[in-house]
């Protein structure tokens, strides 16, 4: 098949969604983060909400975000993201208002902003890409770090006495009466990315429908900070991370 | 409805004045000695009338960062804390000032450090004129030394910091925000709608119209040397504040010996220090810095070669002195009495004091 057959419209199965930009991503290869914003650019997009939508950027390897997506955005100090929301939403209600964050950003210095903005109900959706580690900063302990796995700061592994659990916020956060959708999903099948990108959409339909707090958390790889290839990452992630982090719906109503 | 008089707190006053400019939102944590300002607004339910809103937040960092939300809308959008709670706004107050974001904040100051008392102080000066959070920033800093100022700064702040697209601070303390007196609030404006805040602040995230480029607000630039510039830009800026916005008010400097230099509540104190002082034959005259910045240097050091000395009068350990000594520039002495703690000193203790430092 040439070129030319393949670009023929007929052929097309797949196009990048048009709220994505052309700029270079610098994700690194294999990480979730990439197919997570694709992903929320088309539910964008299908649900026509380009002109009415604000994104909060977090700190970490998703600060960038604002450099692909081709609509408003504002970059949060670290966890402060549903700080930030909360504002722009309660502010500008008939707009669609999500925070993209890490597992640091929203699990450790952000634990009480995402608690309350969600405990308040405030209609915005949360997404969160759980990787256990701290990617941008060079492989950390994360507080969703799986026990015994070595981070940079838990170079023997993380200790339950030295370090505590993994944190589960999602399951804490589905227990809030403020939040309608609380889901864990992952990409790393062509399946798993559907059903994520489903309830994506779930979580900005209730946003725009005023239903209250929707969380949609990705459990995702980190090829670079896990030291593996992405190959290995995927398959490393099914085996070690969906034991403590079981993909499904946690809430959902 | 027109101008009205009423009697009330300096704290209440800010209330008001915030519906009646057309705020568009407050966010909140209470504190003492400033929580009749959430309170007073949650009574008058704006939301109901001028569409404002108000949110009591978990903390003051939440509270700070939803005014960086809100500014980035580029809605009026203000919170008011204490000593401590503007200690912890700082990183939100940094991050205001690096994405250029204008909004009101309110510092009803108590003494320190560490958790410290409810009763005033003075003790922030060097928190908010030199920057209490990290990087090269400033914020547009006014001093009321009466409820109407209270009143009045709250419109003159929002609208400094939307000129300036920078974060402007009411610097007050427990006394002017305790006290209560006679105010006139000012009509009341509409707040503006989405239209004329894109006319007015076209970087505002409202959403992307489909014939713009999208807006971003952050203060990351990760190329040093773009943020060099970056940072060149805001020194540029805070200079031209610098040359366009120092206000203070002199009274009988003219003939003046010797001249108290107070700001606040203390420059009410050293009013009546002054009429004391002249009763006595001392010719004293009084410098009221209003703006803390832009400090009103060239005043300061007008009357520097004219007079015996100069006294900062302040309710702290001796912090705008280090201004007035810088404007002075070695030309007179300049002495600092203060009192520490939340003790609030009073006319004849500072006559005391004037007399002592320069051996009258």
């Amino acid at each position: 098949m040439s070129t030319n057959n393949i670009i023929d419209p007929a052929n097309l199965v797949y196009a990048k969604p048009e709220l994505m930009n052309d700029a270079d991503m610098h994700y690194c290869p294999g990480c979730s983060h990439g197919v997570v914003h694709k992903l929320v650019a088309e539910v964008i997009d299908e649900m026509g909400l380009r002109e009415k939508t604000i994104g909060i950027a977090p700190v970490g390897c998703a600060v960038f975000a604002y450099n692909y997506l081709d609509i408003d955005w504002q970059e949060a100090a670290h966890g402060r993201a549903p700080a930030l929301a909360t504002a722009v939403k309660r502010l500008n209600p008939d707009r669609m208002v999500f925070t993209y964050q890490g597992d640091g950003d929203l699990a450790a210095i952000g634990t009480a902003e995402t608690i309350h903005a969600a405990n308040r109900g405030e209609n915005i959706v949360i997404i969160f890409i759980n990787n256990a580690i701290y990617g941008m900063t060079g492989g950390q302990m994360a507080p969703t770090t799986l026990l015994n796995m070595k981070t940079s700061t838990t170079p023997n592994g993380r200790d339950v006495y030295e370090n505590g659990y993994p944190l589960k916020i999602t399951d804490l956060l589905a227990q809030l009466q403020g939040v309608c959708l609380a889901t864990r999903q992952s990409v790393h099948t062509a399946a798993a990315v559907k059903k994520a990108k489903k309830m994506i959409r779930k979580a900005f339909e209730n946003s725009m429908e005023n239903k209250g707090t929707s969380i949609v958390e990705i459990v995702s790889t980190c090829s670079s900070g896990w030291k593996m290839t992405p190959a290995q990452a995927n398959d490393w992630m099914v085996e070690n991370m969906f034991e403590a982090y079981p993909i499904g719906d946690l809430k959902n109503i | 409805m027109s101008e009205e008089i009423f009697l009330m707190k300096g704290n209440e006053a800010i209330a008001h004045a915030a519906i009646r400019y057309g705020a568009d939102g407050y966010f909140g944590y209470p504190i003492t000695p400033q929580s009749e300002i959430m309170e007073t607004l949650m009574a008058e339910t704006p939301w109901k009338t001028t569409g404002m809103v108000v949110l009591q937040a978990e903390s003051e960092t939440a509270s700070i960062n939803m005014v960086y939300g809100g500014a980035g809308c580029g809605k009026a959008v203000m919170t008011s804390s204490s000593s401590p709670g503007m200690s912890l706004m700082q990183e939100g107050i940094s991050y205001l000032a690096g994405a250029e974001l204008p909004c009101l904040l309110v510092n009803v100051m108590r003494g320190g450090p560490g958790l410290g008392t409810i009763q005033p102080s003075q003790a922030d000066y060097f928190q908010t004129v030199k920057g209490g959070g990290h990087g090269d920033y400033k914020l547009i800093t006014l001093a009321p030394a009466s409820v109407q100022e209270m009143v009045d700064f709250v419109a003159l702040g929002f609208d400094m910091s939307f000129k300036y697209n920078n974060p402007a601070v009411i610097l007050t303390d427990g006394v002017i925000g305790q006290m209560m007196e006679k105010v006139t609030l000012p009509e009341f404006k509409r707040r503006r709608t989405d239209d004329e805040i894109r006319e007015q602040c076209p970087w505002a995230t409202l959403g992307k119209p489909a014939n713009k480029k999208p807006n971003v607000i952050t203060s990351l630039e990760l190329d040093p040397y773009k943020m060099e510039i970056n940072n060149e830009k805001f020194q540029a800026k805070y200079k031209q504040i610098e040359e366009e916005f120092v206000l203070f008010e002199e009274k009988n400097c003219e003939d003046a010996e010797y001249i108290l230099v107070a700001f606040g509540s203390m420059a009410r104190i050293c009013q009546k220090t002054m009429e004391l002082a002249r009763e006595a034959g001392i010719k004293v005259g009084l410098i009221r810095p209003i703006t803390l910045w832009p400090f009103p240097t060239e005043v300061i050091s007008k009357y520097a070669s004219k007079v015996a000395g100069m006294l900062t009068v302040e309710m702290n350990a001796g912090q705008m002195i280090e201004d007035v000594r810088l404007a002075v520039e070695g030309k007179t002495k300049v002495e600092h009495f203060g009192r520490l703690g939340g003790i609030v000193p009073t006319p004849s203790e500072v006559l005391v004091a004037l007399k002592s430092k320069f051996d009258l």
